[in-house]
C-alpha cells in the first residue's frame, strides 16, 4: 500500500532468532519455538477418535449411518471418505484440511484415513499434524436384504389400478405417462392384471405419491386398506400391507354419452347426447349441435357414476357426400369445430343401396366430399340405458360423426414401419388372469390403434416422448403417393432414443408387440 | 549473572520491579520471597526499595529512569513520591510529570546516555527526560510496536529487542542506541522483552519460565558471565592480567 503512494519504503528482511526450547536458529513465529518443539510439546490430535467401528451389509453394499440409514458405497470412494469422516467424533475442535485413503486389501476388513488437521495453538500459532484413524468393518445384513431374502416377493404398499371398459386405451397412454414422468421409479415389479395392472412398492408413501400423480392425468376415485403382517408387541412397532384401490372412469375420449337429467341440469343443459372429446384430471364433454364444452371434474362424475352410450368399438365407417357450413368456425377447448350439415352415406352401403343420411356435425372444418368418417350409427342400435328413457319425447339424431378416417389412405401405407416408435414398460403378464388366445390378436389391434390416434392427435402426444425409430428409412416411392398422406408425426417433435443395449441392441429397441403379450 | 524468579507465581518479573544502575524499585507483594531475591543479590551495592506507584503494583510499567533520575506519572501519590524521594540517593532526581500517557514504563525505554519513546509523546515530556535523565531522546517504533517501552530493554552494554524485528531496523536501532543489540524472546517464547526481564549493567532477573537457550542469549547480549558490580571493576582493571572464565 506504501508503495502504491510512492512512498520510500526500506525492504525488511526478517532476523532469526533462537528457538527457546532447543536453541537452533530459525524465523521467528507466534510461538517463538521450532516446529519440532512444538510438535513435541502439544498434540493437537488428543481427544480426537483413531479407531472406529462402521457396520457394512454385504449384500447390497451399504454403510450404516445409525440410527437407520443406509448409504451405498464403493471402497476408496468419495462417498465412502465423507462417510467416515461424518462418523468421526470431535472433528469440529480442529479444522480439517486434507482426508485421504491409505490402501488396505479389501478382505481385511479395515479402512485407513490419513487426516490432516489444523489448529491454534500457545499464542495465535496454527500447528497443522496428520494422524491415521483406523475403521473396523463388521458386517451385518440391513433390514430390506433380510426381509427380501425371507420372502423375495416381500411387498408393503400396492396401487390396483382399473377401468372397467373393453379395451387397454387408457393403459396403453397411461404406460407412455409414466415412463416420461418416471412415476413408476421406485415400483418393485408392476404386473398387467384383466382390466387393470397392479403397481407393487416398497413404501407406503411411494404408493401414495403414485396415486397422486395418476389422479393428475385421469379421473379416479381411490380407497385405501391395511392388513397387519406382523407386530413386536415388545417395541410396539408394527408391519402393514397397504393396499390402494385406483379405478378410473369409465368414460373415454369418442365416447357417445346420455348425461342424466340431473347432471345436465348442473351443467347449463347440453344437449343430452354428448360426445367425450378429452379425458384428463376432468372429462371434457361436447355437444355436437350446439357447439358447447362442459367439464367434470373428477369428484363430479364418480358422484354420478354414469355410463357411456356408445364407445369406440362401435364405431361405424362412413362416406362423406356433400358438406355444407352453418356457422363460422369457432375455437372450442382448444380446438377448431365447425357446424355443418353433411349427406353421408354408410361405406357398407355405399354402391349397394342408396340409403343417405342428412346429419348436423361439428367436423365441417376437416370434412370435405369424398372423405371418410367415423361415427355413431344411432338409428340401428339398440341401446338399453335407462338415462335415455328419462327424456321422454327426445328425438335422436340418425347418426353422429366423431371423427375423420384415414382408414384409406393407411392402406398404403401399411407393412412399412414409422418413423417414430415408443418404449413399453417393464410388466409381469399375469397368465391366469389373462382371457383365451383371442385378446392376443385384439390387444394387437388395439395397440395399433392407439399408435393411430398418437399420430392424428397432436394434444395427446403432448405429454409423451416419442423417439426416432433407427430402422425407418424414408422409402423413394413416398414421393410418388398422390393426394393427402396420412398424418404423420413431424420429425422435430421426436427424440433421439437412448441406446442403452450393448451394442447389438437395435432389435431391442423396435417396438416389439410380444413385449406387451409377453 | 542472570537470575529466575516469579512476583506471587507470574513470571513477569518486569512489571513488578525497576532496574537501574544507582537503585532498585520493588513492589509490594503478599509474601516477601521476591523483595528478598532481590534484596540477596543487589543489597550490598544500591538501595533496594519497595514501594507503590498510583496506588498499584505494577511499579515497573508506569515509571522510567536511569541512574540519574527518575519519571513518575501524574497519578503518583504525594505519599509515594515523599518515600521515593526520601529512599533513593541524592544524585537520582526524582521528578513527577504530567503526561497523558501515564505508563512511562511502557512508553520509554533508556539507559544512561539514549531513550527510545513512543511517537506520540508530547514535546514538553521530550525535554523534560533529555533533561532529568539527561539523555539523547530518540522517538522510534519497535518492530512496528509503539509501546517500545515493553518490547525492547537495554543497558549500557547491551540490548534485547522484539523477536519479530527485521535486520534493517536492528541496525538502524543498533547505530541509534551505540550498543549491540539482538532480536530474542524471553520467558519461553513470549515478545514482550521487557515485561520479562529487567536488567542493568551487571546483572538480571527474568521469569522462571524463561529457558536455557533464552538465559544463554540474554547473559551473551548483555555480557553478565564476567560482570561485576561497575564499581570494583574499574578498581580491578588496573591489576587484572588475565581473566579464567
Amino acid at each position: 500500500m506504501a508503495e502504491d503512494t510512492g512512498m520510500f519504503t526500506v525492504s525488511q528482511t526478517i532476523g532469526s532468532v533462537l528457538c527457546c526450547k532447543c536453541g537452533i536458529t530459525m524465523q521467528p513465529n507466534a510461538a517463538n519455538m521450532c516446529t519440532r518443539c512444538l510438535q513435541s510439546e502439544i498434540d493437537i490430535t488428543e481427544g480426537l477418535q483413531k479407531q472406529v467401528t462402521i457396520v457394512h451389509c454385504p449384500e447390497c453394499n451399504k454403510y450404516l449411518q445409525p440410527p437407520k440409514t443406509w448409504t451405498g458405497a464403493e471402497l476408496e470412494s468419495k462417498k465412502l471418505l465423507s462417510f467416515c469422516i461424518r462418523r468421526l467424533k470431535n472433528l469440529n475442535k480442529v479444522r480439517l484440511v486434507n482426508a485421504e485413503f491409505v490402501w488396505t486389501e479389501p478382505h481385511s476388513k479395515r479402512i485407513k484415513v490419513k487426516l490432516k488437521v489444523r489448529k491454534e495453538v500457545l499464542n495465535g500459532a496454527l500447528l497443522e499434524q496428520s494422524y491415521t484413524v483406523e475403521y473396523v468393518v463388521q458386517d451385518q445384513m440391513c433390514e430390506t436384504c433380510s426381509r427380501a431374502q425371507v420372502n423375495p416377493n416381500q411387498w408393503v404398499a400396492v396401487v390396483q389400478l382399473r377401468q372397467h371398459v373393453t379395451h387397454r386405451r387408457t393403459f396403453f397412454y397411461l404406460e407412455q405417462l409414466i415412463l416420461k414422468q418416471d412415476a413408476a421409479k421406485s415400483a418393485i415389479r408392476v404386473r398387467q392384471m384383466d382390466q387393470g395392472i397392479d403397481f407393487f412398492f416398497n413404501n407406503r408413501s411411494h404408493a401414495l405419491k403414485f396415486v397422486e400423480f395418476l389422479g393428475k392425468y385421469v379421473p379416479i376415485r381411490t380407497r385405501s386398506d391395511k392388513q397387519l403382517i406382523s407386530h413386536d408387541p415388545k417395541s410396539n412397532s408394527y408391519n402393514y400391507n397397504y393396499t390402494f384401490s385406483v379405478e378410473i372412469s369409465p368414460i373415454c375420449r369418442e365416447d357417445l354419452i346420455c348425461l342424466p337429467p340431473k347432471v345436465a341440469a348442473s351443467l347449463g343443459n347440453p344437449g343430452p347426447l354428448v360426445i367425450c372429446n378429452k379425458v384428463s384430471s376432468s372429462i371434457s364433454l361436447l355437444d355436437p349441435f350446439t357447439l358447447r364444452q362442459s367439464f367434470l371434474d373428477a369428484d363430479q362424475y364418480w358422484r354420478s357414476n354414469f355410463k357411456a352410450l356408445m364407445s369406440s368399438r362401435q364405431l361405424v365407417e362412413y362416406i362423406v357426400l356433400d358438406v355444407e357450413a352453418i356457422s363460422s368456425e369457432v375455437n372450442v377447448g382448444g380446438s377448431r369445430c365447425l357446424l355443418a350439415d353433411a349427406q353421408i352415406a354408410r361405406v357398407s352401403d355405399f354402391g349397394k343401396n342408396d340409403t343417405i343420411f342428412n346429419v348436423r356435425t361439428h367436423l365441417g372444418h376437416i370434412l370435405n366430399a369424398g372423405d371418410y368418417a367415423l361415427g355413431y350409427d344411432l338409428c340401428n342400435t339398440n341401446s338399453n340405458d335407462i338415462e335415455l328413457d328419462k327424456y321422454k319425447g327426445l328425438v335422436l339424431p340418425e347418426v353422429i360423426l366423431i371423427k375423420k378416417s384415414y382408414e384409406e389412405k393407411r392402406q398404403k401405407k401399411r407393412g412399412k414401419p414409422r418413423t417414430w416408435k415408443l418404449r413399453s414398460l417393464n410388466m409381469d403378464i399375469d397368465s391366469a388372469a389373462k382371457g383365451g388366445g383371442g385378446s392376443d390378436e385384439k390387444m394387437d389391434s388395439e395397440y395399433e390403434q392407439f399408435l393411430r390416434d398418437l399420430e392424428e392427435n397432436p394434444d395427446l402426444r403432448f405429454n409423451l416422448s416419442l423417439y426416432r425409430n433407427k430402422d425407418y428409412q424414408p422409402s423413394e416411392l413416398a414421393s410418388v403417393v398422390d393426394g393427402e398422406d396420412p398424418p404423420s408425426i413431424p420429425l422435430d417433435e421426436l427424440l433421439a432414443d437412448l441406446d442403452l443395449s450393448d451394442g447389438d441392441g437395435d432389435d431391442d429397441e423396435t417396438i416389439d408387440l410380444d413385449s406387451i403379450r409377453g | 549473572m542472570a537470575t529466575r524468579l516469579q512476583y506471587e507465581n507470574n513470571c513477569e518479573i518486569g512489571v513488578f520491579s525497576k532496574l537501574t544502575n544507582a537503585y532498585c524499585l520493588v513492589a509490594i507483594g503478599g509474601s516477601e520471597n521476591f523483595y528478598s531475591t532481590f534484596e540477596a543479590e543487589l543489597a550490598d551495592v544500591i538501595p533496594v526499595v519497595k514501594t507503590s506507584i498510583a496506588g498499584t503494583r505494577i511499579i515497573g510499567r508506569m515509571c522510567a529512569g536511569n541512574k540519574k533520575g527518575l519519571l513518575l506519572p501524574h497519578n503518583t501519590t504525594d505519599q509515594e513520591l515523599q518515600h521515593l524521594r526520601n529512599s533513593l540517593p541524592d544524585s537520582v532526581v526524582v521528578q513527577r510529570i504530567e503526561e497523558r500517557l501515564s505508563a512511562l514504563g511502557n512508553c520509554i525505554s533508556c539507559n544512561d546516555h539514549v531513550a527510545l519513546t513512543h511517537p506520540d509523546l508530547d514535546k514538553e515530556t521530550e525535554e523534560l527526560i533529555a533533561d532529568v535523565l539527561g539523555v539523547e531522546v530518540f522517538r522510534q517504533t519497535v518492530a512496528g510496536n509503539i509501546l517500545v517501552g515493553s518490547y525492547c530493554t537495554f543497558s549500557n552494554i547491551g540490548g534485547l529487542v522484539h523477536p519479530h524485528t527485521s535486520i534493517e531496523d536492528l541496525d538502524e536501532l543498533s547505530t541509534l542506541l551505540q550498543v549491540p543489540l539482538v532480536a530474542g524472546t524471553v520467558n519461553r517464547g513470549s515478545d514482550v522483552i521487557a515485561a520479562g526481564l529487567t536488567v542493568n549493567d551487571w546483572t538480571a532477573f527474568c521469569g522462571s519460565d524463561t529457558t536455557a537457550t533464552e538465559l544463554s542469549v540474554i547473559e551473551s547480549v548483555f555480557k553478565l558471565r564476567e560482570a561485576k558490580p561497575s564499581a570494583l571493576v574499574d578498581e580491578m582493571r588496573k591489576s587484572l592480567i588475565d581473566t579464567y572464565v
